[in-house]
């Protein structure tokens, strides 16, 4: 994908999608709450990951037009209606959003599907965990307290959680509105303002979301949408003098970059959700049926595109071969293909680079001597599609037992009892989110303590809940999203101590 | 006995059932401003009006001409029973819906409120004889915000996790009571109402909401908007009733938790009956509360605020400033232009000077002014009734009252302010102090420490610093002493409230 000639796009266009929904996207950069062309007018394609053709154009913001963000939401952060208005009124407009995203709910998850493409139903399953998301994040703005302390009876002391000021945010491809929802709602929440970048494979529902927030009453400047790419625009955003803090969601490379701009810029805070290779532990005594539809989900959910995808599948050896032999035949009745069949499961991957990515890691598999159990190739002739792939006779020092493939391929191995289900579990740079299939409580209990991960679920895989905090130990990432704790990242504390005597 | 209360409810569904929409339970209820419309008088129970079962009712009356507005039934103890069971049922599907789900319906009857505002507003001015601009601007705007904030709430309930040692992991749970009892007084009787509601909904519990005898109408069309919002039947059940519907509620053995806002004796007598069988019990009672009007307060101001801070819906608020200290070097100063202030808000009608509630209320405000008088204070403006149709009576100003006067120690609860002078600090703090009550206090001054340090020494639950009222539904409220009891309302503090801790302790390796 590569910029070009903003000249002929549109600041907006009518899109037919291919289940007949129609709507007004959005093309332009928005920017102190209108949609405006790039600054050095360039643009660039917009590609249907299920047909692998070009769709549309959109323009494309550089560093010029970040810094033209940045002002618009420093403005609105210092004077305005926004500076003045009351955390309850700031609530009570991400509420508004929230309904917004409701009533355009399929809309939304058919921009989704067609962006990015993943299945609609999942689509569907997106948009709703971003209301669920925005309206929680409505719910606190006007409930973030700080506290007074007391040391002695010659001061009085208090402490406030304020805002930041400009928040700047860098959004994945892999659940493009999610993250956008992930992401605004609790810096909203506590009273920033943001510039926050969408991918550049995947812009098109940030924008239609823009249009929302204009249409909920967000004032100008409060929030901006850029399409762009990390190399310019995100690379802007990381080093902005005025940009106070930086949320970023990706890999673990490009994380890695976003932080050393944040230090060599401003010593802006960082908060980062990168990449995972999560262990699906199955012990024997778990429910085997559900185990292996939870194993299933773990991985081939998003076409393996999440960063805590359950990659490396352990098996307590007495019950490996009975598991895979499940496993082998549940993977093959995962539906795959056109993103608005209903029955679609799997969709595409999101473009021919994370596609190609994918493939080598296959070949790389195959190389170095891992067995294909099913999958292995693409599946169709069109768009980004590949089989669900299953691994099986690894060792734990192969690549793909400990690089980030982001694709639906994953690895089985075995376990003999708990300590080594632990070591195997804890074997990775990463620490992102894990699982342990059991009907014991003291095994679920002891694993859950003692994997060094963000997340642990028992008996189940991938359930996200906007109330729950996630993130990464070790490198897949810095700090929490979600939850009450998410409100950390976007507030700083004060303290105030007023001397009586 | 059961079997008879089981033959009522059902004929009273059948009766339901089958008879028409322009039922004995509503009536055509005439507004001010000549617009009709319908009133439920049926008590509000699993998602249905419905006589009571005895048939008794009251009257309730419009304060402003003292003429009926319509009849209401009192619910006696079949209907307290049928209510008390039908939250308890309810309860047992409802402990099971999320928080999130709980918080959407409470944005729904947030939204309904906001779309019925003016229809609420008009229904609540008339029975409690409020001027419309001041039920508009304060009561129905908090009833949305109040409502929404607590719908925010209700996915928010965190336990803790505690791990002791090794072996055992614990965590707490913060589980709703069950079924809560909410009396409500006339003062404010769909603000304290939603104050109750809301935050009880949002923890899980299902609630039975008692109006008071004098102002029934507005919680009652809430039933309206409560089965519009999606409640599941039997979750917010709303009676009215008189001080015996009050008394069944508070000692039926299937209520786990009893909030209460009233009058301190009403108040005690709740508590006693709670106690026979231990239920929590919160109160929120009355206040003496005193302001203070230090030498470098911005004189202009403490006078606006004092007025309102005493004056507001007829000098019938539990928090009402209505003691005012002053320093002696400002004091004749600030009488005289109170006093002018008074004068000049009544000409222009410009602050909400409505009647008292009923003709039992304003004899019973008049018997402290009869008493001030009479125990040498000075009455400095009014102090009569207004001979008009309605219960009002003037603004009222005594100054040099001493502590032992009555008037200086009980609660008046109308439009009767009293104010002294005093000379240091400390004093004032001590006179302020020197009540049953412990509800608010106002100062005011410029000064930083003095704020702060006058405010920690007060024993009071709210301290207004340079203003009087201004209460803040995200700040806890509530008293002191006799002004209050079991805990805070509004705030996160009134979620808690409605939750209590359960500890489980998990046995990780522990063997015996």
């Amino acid at each position: 994908m590569t910029s070009s000639s903003a000249a002929s796009v549109p600041l907006s266009q009518m899109f037919k999608l291919p289940n007949g929904v129609q709507y007004e996207q959005p093309l332009g950069l928005f920017i102190n709450g209108e949609f405006v062309t790039g600054k050095e007018g360039k643009a660039f394609e917009v590609v249907n990951p299920s047909t692998g053709n070009v769709v549309g154009m959109v323009h494309e913001a550089t560093a010029a037009d970040v810094d033209i963000a940045v002002d618009a939401a420093e403005a609105a952060f210092y004077d305005g209606p926004w500076s003045k208005m009351s955390s309850a009124e700031r609530g009570r407009l991400l509420l508004k959003l929230a309904d917004l995203f409701e009533e355009n709910l399929v809309t939304l998850a058919s921009i989704e599907a067609f962006d990015n493409g993943k299945a609609i139903q999942l689509a569907k399953g997106d948009i709703a965990s971003c209301i669920g998301c925005l309206r929680y994040y409505g719910g606190w703005a006007d409930k973030i307290h700080g506290k007074v302390i007391e040391t002695s009876t010659e001061s009085f002391n208090y402490t406030k959680q304020e805002p930041i000021g400009v928040c700047g945010q860098i959004i994945p491809w892999n659940f493009p509105l999610l993250m956008w929802a992930w992401k605004i709602g609790p810096a909203i929440a506590c009273g920033n303002t943001v510039v926050l970048k969408t991918a550049e494979q995947t812009p098109l529902g940030g924008l239609f979301a823009a249009s929302l927030c204009k249409q909920a009453g967000f004032p100008p400047g409060v929030i901006n949408i850029l399409s762009g790419f990390g190399r310019t625009a995100g690379a802007a955003i990381a080093s902005h003098m005025k940009i106070h803090k930086v949320a970023f969601t990706g890999s673990t490379l490009v994380g890695r970059q976003i932080m050393k701009m944040a230090a060599e810029s401003n010593l802006k805070k960082v908060t980062l959700e990168l990449g995972g290779k999560s262990p699906n532990i199955v012990f024997e005594d778990a429910d085997i049926d559900r185990a292996v539809e939870w194993i299933n989900f773990g991985i081939y959910y998003n076409a393996g595109q999440c960063c805590c995808a359950g990659s490396r599948i352990y098996v307590q050896e007495s019950i490996y071969d009975k598991v895979i032999a499940a496993f082998r035949k549940r993977a093959q009745t995962n539906v795959v293909g056109n993103p608005f069949d209903e029955a679609t499961f799997q969709g595409a991957q999101v473009s021919e680079t994370q596609y190609n990515r994918i493939m080598s890691y296959i070949e790389l598999g195959k190389k170095e001597g891992a067995t294909v159990e099913v999958g292995g190739e693409r599946h169709g002739t069109e768009g980004y599609f590949i089989k669900p792939t299953v691994f099986s006779n690894v060792t734990e020092d192969m690549r793909i037992m400990q690089e980030e493939i982001f694709g639906p391929v994953c690895s089985i191995a075995k376990f003999k009892d708990i300590d080594d289900a632990i070591l195997k579990g804890n074997s990775t740079t990463y620490g992102l989110a894990s699982a342990v299939h059991t009907r014991s409580l003291t095994t679920a209990m002891e694993v859950a303590n003692r994997l060094r991960a963000g997340t642990v679920w028992v008996n189940s895989y991938n359930t996200l809940h906007w109330a729950l905090p996630f993130g990464g130990f070790g490198e897949s990432g810095i700090g929490r999203e979600l939850g009450k704790e998410a409100l950390r990242n976007y507030t700083q504390v004060k303290t105030v101590s007023i001397n009586l005597s | 006995m059961i079997f008879r209360r089981r033959i009522l409810r059902e004929a009273r569904v059948f009766i339901y059932q089958s008879i028409c929409y322009y039922s004995t339970v509503e009536t055509t209820v005439r507004l001010p401003n000549g617009l009709a419309y319908r009133q439920p008088t049926g008590l509000f129970i699993s998602n249905e009006f419905g006589a009571s079962s005895d048939g008794k009712q009251i009257t309730t009356y419009n304060p402003r001409s003292g003429e009926p507005i319509t009849k209401v039934f009192v619910a006696g103890a079949a209907d307290v029973d049928y209510a008390v069971q039908s939250a308890v049922s309810a309860y047992n599907s409802w402990r099971t819906t999320s928080g999130t789900d709980r918080g959407i319906l409470l944005f729904s009857l947030s939204r309904l409120i906001e779309e019925y505002k003016s229809l609420l507003g008009s229904i609540e001015a008339l029975d409690t004889g409020k001027l419309m601009d001041a039920v508009a601007t304060e009561d129905i705007p908090d009833c949305i915000n109040v409502t929404r904030y607590y719908a925010g709430w209700a996915d928010k309930i965190h336990g803790n996790t505690i791990r002791p040692f090794a072996e055992k992991l614990a965590y707490t749970l913060y589980e709703p009571f069950g079924v809560c009892a909410l009396i409500v007084p006339w003062n404010y009787p769909l603000m304290l109402a939603i104050w109750k509601m809301a935050p009880a909904i949002a923890a899980g519990n299902t609630v039975v909401l008692k109006t008071s005898e004098l102002t029934p109408l507005s919680s009652l069309y809430l039933g309206h908007l409560i089965t519009k919002a999606g409640f599941p039947p039997g979750v917010i059940n709303i009676l009215s009733g008189d001080g015996s519907t009050g008394a069944l509620l508070a000692s039926h053995a299937r209520v786990n938790k009893i909030s209460f806002t009233g009058s301190a004796t009403t108040g005690k007598k709740i508590l006693q009956a709670a106690a026979n069988n231990l239920v929590p019990v919160v109160l929120e009672l009355g206040g003496k509360s005193a302001a203070i009007v230090f030498e470098d307060a911005d004189l202009e101001q403490a006078v606006k605020w004092c007025y309102s801070g005493v004056m507001s819906n007829a000098g019938q608020i539990c928090s009402a400033t209505s003691r005012i200290l002053i320093h002696e070097s400002i004091y004749q100063q600030f009488v005289e232009l109170f006093k002018a202030y008074t004068i000049q808000m009544v000409k222009t009608g410009s602050l909400a000077h409505g009647p008292q509630i009923s003709a039992e209320q304003r004899e019973k405000v008049m018997q402290y002014v009869r008493s001030g008088i009479a125990e040498g204070a000075r009455l400095v403006h009014g102090g009569a009734e207004i001979k008009t149709a309605g219960y009002f009576m003037q603004p009222t100003i005594f100054a040099d009252v001493r502590d032992h006067m009555r008037i200086f120690q009980e609660e008046i609860f109308g439009p009767v302010v009293v104010m002294d002078a005093f000379a240091t600090q400390s004093e004032a703090i001590q006179r302020a102090n020197n009540s049953t009550y412990g509800l608010a206090s106002a100062i005011f001054t410029k000064s930083l420490t003095l704020a702060v340090d006058t405010s920690q020494k007060l024993d009071v639950g709210t301290v207004w610093v340079n203003s009087s009222q201004d209460s803040d539904f995200r700040v806890p409220f509530g008293g002191f002493k006799m002004s209050g009891y079991g805990g805070q309302e509004l705030g996160e503090y009134a979620v808690k409230n409605y939750l209590r801790p359960k500890a489980v302790h998990l046995n990780l390796g522990t063997s015996l």
